[in-house]
């Protein structure tokens, strides 16, 4: 069996950046196997997506289905199955976000195929051989992985996604082939059925270029208030260790790590937080990290850049005021 | 409400990790053990479901018989009984593990415990699979849903809400017996108090041998990540080394000079 099949997510007409992670990764492994890269795109405006996927693609089956519009994940897991029993590629792609890791544990339930969760390189051969992320990444796996359709989603953040070409004249399109799968009824049972707004107010972890971090050091809820303070002062966000959201000083929504957030600022300020290997995996995206602790071993200051050792209760304040003496200087 | 919540136990790894000499294995001579927290915000959502509504409770793991610590630490908190599936301490792979789980929900049904409701992690902390939970509901014809952060019980009925992809969140609603995997911030865990600890330490583990099989992923080994090798400067001690840092921000761009 030779080629790959990418499960591709989509919003808005755009490819979400995961699946252009597995686009790439499946690229080279249809090459290796000397078969087709083909896309697979569900819901509203797969159409659209699909005629805009790079020329590597050649074939992109398209769902139109009002039934599957909403996102249910048995179902879409369905329609991949159908597709796959016709002409079974060699190996099924997909991001490793939420939804692909969902939908492709459900073709391997249903198919009772292995899966291996967060590839970050793969090597076609018999048996295939893998790269896999363990504790989020802190830790890598070598295995390999014996099927006759391989199911794989892809470690996010890792595959290097090339620039999208330029649309130049004589660039190929894919062909686009609309799949009508039969549904299930019982598939469609967990399926979307509605959508809340975000919280309001709050600056996206995320997407902040500053983050200021608290840990247990912080002591207390009350404590992050001079953390808060150069946060605003610096336009950024604070987030913070599980030991205080853990503890109720901050939002589980704060927490930077590997069962919380995964950031990625200019700057992240790490005060009185020790570094352990499940917060880092969440803050090493940072480009520079500045770590503010009394223990001058503990263990950021292996992936720190830049530190101060001392007392953050000093140390912060001592910042923010010094920003705002030279701010009031400048007039 | 009858919920069962299977738990995975796992080395409580601090700043570093490090590998046994053949790279099979995390050392875990100096280590503890602990659950992922997806795991503990399931047993937390369980205990309090059972307190609301009442019904029962119980804590499954498939495990070395050491995995009992997990076990009775989630009875320490509010869970009625727990299921030891006993292990030589072999990996068992998602495969495998789902096999087991099934097989032991089948029988605890047929023997007059029926479950509502199983809660899974959305991924195990170590291997991370996310995988286990789907395939125990596909097996048992369940329908499932992961990474649920908020979770409502009522009429029969289970409410759920994840964050959606492009920001927000999204709600499903499934009819019971359903099951469900669920992310860290679903809840607040409890601490343990000390006669939750005594009672669970008196309660009965049932212990039960898994099947064993390997489909794969088969693992070779593993290994550290490469390491991004910086090294540190100290820009000074306490708070007179404000002034250098505020010098940095400027140089780093994220303060106007
Ligand atoms: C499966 C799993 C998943 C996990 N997921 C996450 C996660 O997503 N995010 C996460 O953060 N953790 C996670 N953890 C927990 C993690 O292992 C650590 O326990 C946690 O990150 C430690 O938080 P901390 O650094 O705030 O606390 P500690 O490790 O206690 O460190 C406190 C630090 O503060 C310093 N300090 C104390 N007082 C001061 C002061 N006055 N001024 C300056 N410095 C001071 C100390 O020197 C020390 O370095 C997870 C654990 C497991 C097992
Ligand atoms: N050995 C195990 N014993 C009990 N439950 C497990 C075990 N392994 C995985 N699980 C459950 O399945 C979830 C997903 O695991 P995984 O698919 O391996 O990432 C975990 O969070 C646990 O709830």
């Amino acid at each position: 069996m030779s080629g790959v099949l990418v499960f591709v997510e989509h919003a808005g007409g755009e490819i979400e950046r995961v699946s252009r992670e597995a686009l790439t990764l499946g690229a080279s492994l249809a090459a290796a196997t000397g078969g087709p890269l083909e896309a697979m795109l569900i819901g509203p405006g797969a159409d659209r997506t699909a005629a805009a996927l790079g020329s590597g693609v050649s074939t992109a089956h398209v769902v139109s289905d009002d039934r599957l519009h909403a996102y249910a994940p048995a179902a879409w897991a369905g329609a991949i199955v159908q597709l796959i029993e016709t002409r079974p590629p060699a190996a099924v792609l997909a991001g490793g976000s939420d939804r692909g890791n969902e939908v492709l544990a459900h073709v391997a339930a249903r198919t009772a195929r292995p899966m291996a969760a967060n590839v970050v390189s793969v090597s076609v051969g018999d048996p295939w051989r893998l790269t896999r992320q363990r504790w989020a990444g802190s830790l890598l796996e070598d295995a390999t992985l014996d099927a006759d359709v391989r199911l794989l989603t892809v470690a996010p953040h890792v595959v290097p996604v090339p620039e999208p070409e330029v649309d130049a004249a004589g660039s190929t399109r894919p062909t686009i082939a609309q799949s009508q799968p039969a549904v299930h009824e019982p598939d469609l049972v967990a399926r979307v059925i509605g959508h809340e707004a975000p919280e309001a107010g709050t600056i996206s972890l995320t997407d902040a270029r500053v983050v200021v971090g608290g840990g247990r050091g912080v002591g207390s809820g009350e404590g992050f208030a001079t953390l808060e303070e150069l946060a605003g002062l610096l336009g950024g966000a604070v987030g913070g260790s599980r030991v205080v959201t853990s503890a109720g000083w901050r939002p589980h929504s704060d927490q930077i790590g590997q069962t919380g957030l995964r950031i990625a600022p200019e700057l992240y300020v790490a005060c009185g937080i020790s570094g352990a290997i499940q917060h880092i995996v969440g803050c090493k995206a940072a480009k520079r990290i500045l770590a503010i602790n009394t223990d001058p071993d503990a263990p950021i200051m292996g992936v720190a850049d830049y530190a101060v050792i001392g007392d953050l209760h000093q140390v912060v304040p001592a910042i923010s005021a010094e920003i705002r003496r030279r701010a009031a200087s400048r007039g | 409400m009858e919920i069962l919540i299977c738990v995975k136990r796992v080395p409580a790894t601090g700043g570093r990790i490090s590998l046994t000499p053949d790279g099979q294995e995390i050392d875990t001579r100096y280590l503890g053990f602990t659950v992922s927290p997806h795991e503990e915000c399931a047993v937390e959502e369980a205990v309090r479901v059972v307190e609301a509504q009442g019904g029962s409770s119980a804590v499954l793991t498939l495990g070395p018989a050491a995995a009992e610590e997990q076990l009775r630490d989630a009875m320490a908190i509010g869970i009625d009984r727990a299921i030891l599936l006993e292990t030589d301490g072999r990996e068992y792979d998602p495969i495998a593990t789902a096999a087991a789980i099934v097989a032991t929900v089948r029988a605890q049904e047929a023997a007059g415990a029926p479950f509502d409701l199983i809660l899974f992690g959305n991924e195990a902390a170590d291997t991370g699979g996310f995988q286990v939970g789907i395939r125990v509901a596909v097996a048992l014809g369940r329908p499932v849903v992961t990474g649920i952060k908020s979770l409502t019980l009522r009429d029969g009925v289970a409410a759920a809400r994840r964050e959606a992809p492009t920001g927000g969140w999204e709600t499903y609603e499934l009819p019971l017996p359903a099951v469900v995997s669920v992310k860290e911030g679903l809840n607040l865990p409890r601490y343990p108090s000390i006669p939750g600890r005594l009672r669970a330490k008196r309660k009965e583990v049932e212990r039960i041998e898994p099947a064993w099989s390997s489909t794969g992923p088969v693992k070779l080994g593993l290994r550290l990540p490469a390491e991004q090798g910086s090294q540190v400067e100290i820009l000074g001690r306490g708070p007179e080394a404000a002034s250098d840092v505020v010098d940095l921000l400027v140089k780093l761009g994220v303060l106007a000079s």
